[in-house]
């Protein structure tokens, strides 16, 4: 198993035991993320930040990832002040900036736009989304986070909850978790249900699947609930998506209901599906997961440059 | 021949076994009426051949290059390709799929980088042959009407 000079584009691009690598290593750098110990891994390297649109968690701990190994960041937080407001196009841009650095880190609004761009580096590249694409890094400090607090992947019963239809994070999170044979609940509206391609693809891992529609209902038998923010923009008719945002809200009644070690994940940002009175709750894992963002990206840094194998 | 209910060409090529149905997209795929405006092209449609019903085009003093082929076999997966000289079949060949597929179709999606103005040609891989299901090599998402992506 060799991770150095590798792009990260999906988290297809990583077998099961390559997950499970990645997820020891964040282990491992969970003091240096925190600031408690030193690290100089990556000194005297350079990793591209290229934000082709706005990111607050990904950006961040893609930053502070590389500053906590000790290298340096250069990029930019959104396209407007590069030559793409000149026309330029992506495959320049990033032939452009691999001058610059030893690693890239992107986001951009289109999808395949990651692939595109490890076809024209040379350094590695690392998707921080996609467009409706994947967004590898987020499934993976998901995966973490779950096995961190819960101490396996596989023995859980995880609802995805929300957007199901549109939202990257858990496409990517239903393929992971059916690798580790875990017992997957979708729950959405009818509209906004996982798509069949993704529910066959996870069947045909192995996965234990099934659907809902409330979330009351199963509410006391899950051990994960993974929480989406549900879009309002993938609503041509306002009336409709007033039916179904409020719907699955996750309040300190609903988690009476649940089991008392059941852990609330969101990828964030939420808006109005967690209310915030559950934030002190232990069950409350969403900064925690946040900030997992950092060793696993620490991890992945590390394994494709070669610091740490 | 007596399922044939056109007359045999001198020269051209005939493309036999055509999916029943699909042989106005043939014609699009060739360009045709655009580009035979001299030629005679005659199409059969919906005929009954040893193996159900199909679809059969003869293009006189055409023969079809390796690229129209391979478009070809995107929409009517079991075509036969029969170059005719004086006559006579002088080759014979099926459409084959490729593993990839490159540079014949784009993308449905319109968010894919690959309809974007970048200097890649769009390139899809071959997830199953019967029936033929492709995915965009750059966003992944499978091409529901391939037809319509036809360059």
């Amino acid at each position: 198993m060799t991770f150095v000079g590798r792009d990260i584009v999906s988290i297809k691009d990583l077998s099961k035991e390559e997950i499970l690598h990645v997820l020891d290593r964040a282990e491992d750098m969970v003091p240096a993320a925190r600031g408690t110990e030193q690290n100089t891994l990556m000194q005297g390297k350079i990793m591209a930040s290229l934000f082709f649109e706005p990111s607050t968690r990904t950006r961040l701990s893609f930053e502070t990832a590389m500053k906590r190994l000790g290298g340096g960041v250069v990029g930019f937080a959104q396209p407007d002040a590069t030559s793409l407001k000149k026309g330029e196009t992506l495959a320049d841009t990033i032939r452009t900036a691999e001058q610059y650095c030893d690693i890239i880190a992107m986001r951009h609004p289109q999808e395949g736009s990651a692939r595109l761009a490890a076809e024209f580096a040379q350094v590695p590249v690392i998707n921080g989304g996609d467009g409706a694409g994947h967004h590898p890094t987020q499934c993976l400090l998901d995966l973490f986070t779950i096995r961190k607090e819960k101490g396996s992947i596989s023995d859980n019963r995880v609802a995805l909850i929300g957007d199901l239809k549109y939202g990257r994070t858990v496409h990517s999170l239903a393929y992971a978790l059916s690798l580790f044979q875990a017992d997957i609940v979708f729950i959405a509206p009818q509209q906004l249900q996982m798509p069949s391609e993704v529910v066959e693809e996870c069947q045909e891992m192995g996965a234990r699947i099934s659907f809902e529609t409330q979330l009351e209902t199963v509410i006391d038998d899950l051990d994960v609930l993974y929480v989406t923010r549900i879009q309002k923009e993938r609503f041509p008719d306002p009336e409709e998506y007033n039916k179904v945002v409020g719907i699955y809200k996750v309040d300190l009644p609903l988690l009476e209901m649940a089991k008392e070690d059941v852990i609330v994940m969101h990828p964030l940002p939420r808006v109005y599906e967690i209310d915030s009175q559950v934030d002190g709750r232990p069950q409350a894992a969403y900064f925690r997961q946040a900030f997992n963002g950092v060793p696993v990206r620490m991890a992945l840094i590390s394994l494709v440059l070669g610091g740490i194998k | 021949m007596k399922e044939l209910k056109v007359q045999p060409i001198k020269n051209g090529t005939v493309i036999d076994h055509i999916t029943p149905g699909a042989a106005l997209k043939v014609l699009k795929i060739l360009d045709i009426p655009e580009q035979e405006r001299d030629s005679i092209v005659s199409v059969v449609m919906h005929v009954e051949g040893k193996t159900g019903k199909k679809d059969i085009v003869k293009i006189e003093n055409r023969e079809l290059r390796a690229e129209e082929v391979d478009k070809i076999a995107l929409i009517a997966p079991d075509a036969t390709i029969n170059i005719i000289r004086n006559y006579e079949v002088a080759e014979k060949h099926r459409v084959g799929i490729p593993d990839e597929i490159v540079g014949i179709v784009t993308c449905g999606n319109p968010n894919c980088i690959s309809n974007a103005r970048e200097p890649v040609t769009p390139r899809f891989v071959v997830k199953q042959r019967k029936p033929l299901r492709i995915q965009c090599a750059y966003c992944e998402r499978e091409l529901k009407d391939i037809s319509a992506g036809l360059l």
